[in-house]
């Protein structure tokens, strides 16, 4: 068990300093949202939005080059950083363009799964809160969409990111998903919604025949769980209040504990529809999108490897190889990070001698890259570095097709390069 | 002779332009058409397809769109006016004046947003019914031609996924699958079907059974047909400027769009002792000034009669009813019932087309309410907005019980010749809602809102207590939900005890 320090949100001030210019993987960063320089000016188009010291929020930031983004973030020290779309001139110009032309063109397709939204069908938790005991319900969210998103829709390139707090983000990094206009965003997140309704509704998930072949993959996760997750972990027949709040539903039958009452409530399993416990299951767990969240072109979303500034806690890429071992609280806090920054190692000595070989920046770079591993965050990173490998291949191809063979086959060799660098 | 020639020789051309211009039943209107037609035919032409189009329109409202009856009526007015349809050998006249129509009303519909989404509307209704007209082959033929390319499953896939497929799409069978072609589709072309969860996705792929792939190709036929009214609204000053088209085009535009509620829903909905109460609730202020002229008067003069007869007809009240309701008002008047059954009930038959042949016993918009028939000393028809005295009209406000606040909104708006916003107004004021969530523009829509808003979005009710509703707040969803979890709450009584022990 990893030693956690304890954050606390006054240090802030001092922390982040450190972080921008010792471990947030910048190189790593840049080389994600210039997606391998098929499209011209795609990172400088691209907009940011921090949030500064005392909530000052400011947006359209944009930057021309890895070193005025690292310059600049280490200049403003952000508290939080957005991330927004790539329009059509640079986000920090657009005053100057003609009102009308200045246009968000593109941005990844992403989701937000808050914990919040499930505060209905949770007992041990409420609002901010997560514990073990709920986070089940992000696995089983997770598993869902990630599905759904590779094999109904196609889409290869899936970034899933802890927020820091109380969610997940997923950022769907495809070429055609970030194409996608708002109008196919939001038909993507209400194939995806299965539960609605909010205080007013009692039963939120309706089920007809036929069942979509969907509904069926979705039922088969949320069966491998439920049993864990709400008789378990959230003990829903554990008190009268939770009980009636399920045979409000008409809960038909499941494991043993349900048969007696079962009995006295017979008479109301007539009244309704064939699939009770199926649309039960689904409103205790399936995952709940905010559609507006996924539909807006130019809306922002928390950037990976940003830190929360309650929790402290870095959002840090998920590894779904791992996800049944993900532990929310095992993710290092910017405090943690920090310290383990301060611990001296052995191979350091070593490295100092090629230190003087080289210029200033990439010198800056190795040292950034070693410093980084010798923290917490080196795993994440890692699930970062992998993420960005499957998606370089894909550039490969988009680079062939877009120029000749033999001019591109050059460029791509150093873009290959510099990929396997660390 | 050489006249003799000429006409062969045009003949053969004919023959063959027939071949290759009109060569299919149905089009998606890409190309303008490139003659020289006759004034007459310019105006022929678009009359006749406005009128189709209304049709069109009324059907759709009044019967459900795949109804049998929905297909009666259609067949017999596209036949009627002499449109295209279910492809004939001599349809080339036909599918000409289907084609030139449609661009001429593009010329006048394409000028405001309300118009065009209309236009857009009624052509996608209309294509589709076509559409779906055609048999299977023709339907492939059409998307062969029309460059539309959606790729067709292979039987073996088809095969491999038979039970997904029919898992995901309402309405096909495993035979129908066999049988029939299925097309696979990027996703982001079936958005309709993708937001509902109405089709089958693999790797990015919608796969449309064929019965469905009209749904595709209805997007495309908007989307196309969207950006070309946008293209002619912007070349429009130049046909506008042109004498002769320029009263034509205004013309077809002012034309009532709305629903014209000449066909009846609610037959029979209302009984006649719920009048009075409506008419305080539910009516506009032109009928309700009729409706009180009427009771207090035993007596209507013509314009009132058909103004107000046709409302009544429009908001569901039968043959019977309506002969019923005249009668025993004017009997209590200098009318005895032989002398109503000889002058007066003709005409209430009339309205309800028992008589005679009438082209217009539709019920009137607010603009032909506003704009014809002014009314003179002793009527009391027109629009109690346009045509009241302001004073006399805030004496009738203050009478039934507006508010001061409210009556002053309401006569600057009349000021401002809003007539139709200013009874939108009243409205509002009389149902206690900020918004009407409507555009008023005809008199049967006004009940048909009110009673919406005051049955809680439910169709009319035969028994209503007005009083009640009134107070009743518009979100209706909640209601079934609760009355449910009420019920529930009831049955799980005997549970309590159950958990007493703890």
């Amino acid at each position: 068990m990893m030693p956690t320090s304890d954050y606390d949100p006054a240090c802030l001030p001092d922390l982040l300093p450190l972080y921008y210019r010792r471990l947030f993987p910048f190189s790593q960063y840049y080389r994600w949202l210039s997606y391998g320089g098929v499209s011209k000016n795609y990172f400088q188009n691209r907009e940011f939005s921090f949030t500064l010291k005392d909530d000052i929020y400011v947006r359209y930031q944009s930057f021309t080059t890895q070193n005025e983004l690292e310059k600049e973030m280490q200049k403003m020290v952000p508290y939080k950083v957005d991330i927004g779309a790539v329009y059509s001139h640079r986000p920090s110009q657009h005053n100057a363009v003609k009102s009308g032309a200045f246009q968000a063109l593109e941005k990844e397709l992403v989701f937000d799964i808050d914990m919040t939204d499930y505060d209905d069908v949770r007992r041990c938790c409420s609002a901010a809160d997560i514990c073990s005991k709920c986070w089940t319900l992000m696995i089983i969210a997770i598993r869902i969409l990630d599905r759904a998103l590779r094999e109904d829709f196609g889409f290869h390139h899936l970034l899933w990111v802890y927020s820091g707090r109380r969610g997940v983000h997923c950022w769907v990094c495809d070429d055609a998903a970030r194409k996608l206009s708002v109008a196919a965003r939001s038909a993507v997140a209400e194939y995806l919604s299965l539960v609605k309704g909010g205080e007013e509704t009692l039963r939120k998930v309706v089920l007809s025949d036929p069942i979509h072949p969907f509904i069926n993959h979705s039922l088969s996760v949320v069966e491998r769980y439920f049993q864990q997750y709400a008789i378990v972990e959230q003990d829903i027949l554990g008190s009268k209040e939770s009980v009636d709040k399920v045979l409000a539903l008409l809960l038909v039958q499941f494991p043993d504990v349900f048969i007696c009452l079962c009995v006295s409530v017979k008479s109301s399993i007539k009244k309704g529809g064939q699939y009770f416990d199926k649309e039960i299951m689904l409103q205790y767990c399936y995952p709940r999108l905010d559609v507006n969240v996924s539909k807006g072109v130019n809306h922002l979303l928390k950037s990976p490897f940003s830190v929360h500034p309650k929790t402290g806690r870095i959002s840090v890429p998920i590894d779904l190889k791992e996800l049944n071992t993900f532990d929310p609280f095992e993710v290092p806090t910017i405090s943690l990070i920090c310290e383990e920054l301060e611990r001296p190692t052995a191979d350091e000595a070593e490295e100092d001698d090629v230190k003087d070989k080289e210029n200033e920046q990439e010198a800056g770079e190795r040292r950034r890259i070693r410093d980084y591993k010798r923290t917490s965050l080196a795993k994440y990173v890692k699930v970062f570095d992998r993420f960005l490998e499957a998606m370089a291949r894909s550039w490969k191809g988009e680079m062939l097709k877009k120029s000749g063979e033999l001019e591109t086959s050059f460029s791509v060799f150093l873009t290959f390069m510099s990929f396997t660098y660390t | 002779r050489q006249f003799y020639q000429r006409a062969r020789r045009r003949k053969k051309l004919i023959g063959n332009f027939q071949n290759d211009l009109y060569d299919q039943c149905l089009q998606f209107y890409g190309q303008p058409p490139l003659e020289n037609i006759s004034l007459t035919e310019f105006e022929t032409f678009a009359v006749e397809r406005l009128k189709l189009l209304k049709t069109v329109e009324n059907v759709g409202v009044s019967c459900g769109k795949s109804s049998e009856q929905y297909t009666k009526k259609l067949d017999a007015e596209i036949s009627s006016l002499n449109f295209p349809h279910r492809g004939g050998i001599s349809e080339y006249e036909k599918r000409r004046k289907d084609h030139i129509s449609h661009f001429i009303l593009r010329l006048a519909y394409c000028q405001t947003e309300d118009l065009r989404r209309w236009f857009i509307q009624q052509e996608m209704d209309l294509f589709r019914y076509r559409f779906n007209c055609l048999h299977s082959k023709h339907k492939t033929d059409f998307l062969h031609k029309n460059n539309l390319k959606y790729e067709t499953v292979s039987a073996e896939e088809k095969k491999n996924l038979k039970d997904k497929l029919i898992a995901s799409s309402y309405g096909l069978s495993g035979t129908k699958v066999e049988e029939h072609d299925v097309y696979k589709v990027p996703f982001q072309d079936a958005l309709d079907l993708v937001r509902t969860r109405k089709v089958y996705l693999l790797a990015g792929n919608a796969y449309i059974p064929h019965h469905e792939i009209v749904t595709i190709v209805l997007n495309d036929f908007r989307t196309r047909l969207s950006k070309a009214l946008a293209m002619t609204a912007r070349s429009l000053p130049a046909v506008q400027s042109d004498e002769r088209l320029q009263p034509l085009l205004s013309h077809l535009s002012h034309a009532y769009v709305g629903q014209d509620y000449s066909i009846q829903k609610n037959i029979g909905k209302i009984s006649l002792e719920q009048i009075d109460a409506l008419s305080g609730k539910s009516f506009p202020l032109c009928m309700r000034h009729l409706h009180k002229a009427l009771r207090e008067n035993h007596h209507l003069r013509h314009g009132g009669r058909m103004q107000y007869g046709l409302f009544l007809k429009g908001i569901g009240l039968t043959l019977e009813q309506a002969l019923q309701f005249w009668r025993s008002e004017f009997v209590k008047g200098k009318v005895d019932a032989d002398k109503f059954d000889k002058a007066y009930a003709y005409s209430v038959r009339h309205m309800f087309g028992k008589e005679g042949k009438r082209t217009d016993y539709t019920p009137y918009s607010c603009m032909k309410v506003i704009l014809s028939n002014p009314p003179s000393q002793g009527d009391y028809h027109g629009c109690p907005f346009r045509h009241s005295d302001p004073e006399l009209l805030k004496q009738k406000l203050q009478n039934y019980k507006v508010s001061p606040s409210g009556i002053n909104q309401i006569l600057e708006l009349v000021k401002g010749m809003h007539y139709q916003l200013a009874c939108q107004k009243y409205f509002e004021l009389t149902h206690n809602v900020e918004d009407a969530g409507f555009s008023l523009n005809h008199p049967n829509q006004y009940f048909t809102e009110s009673q919406k808003l005051l049955n809680g979005g439910r169709d009319i009710k035969k028994e209503v207590d007005m009083s009640q509703r009134s107070q009743e707040n518009p979100a209706s969803v909640t209601h079934p939900s609760q009355a449910n979890s009420k019920q529930a709450h009831e049955e799980m009584g005997d549970l309590d005890s159950f958990f007493q022990d703890e």
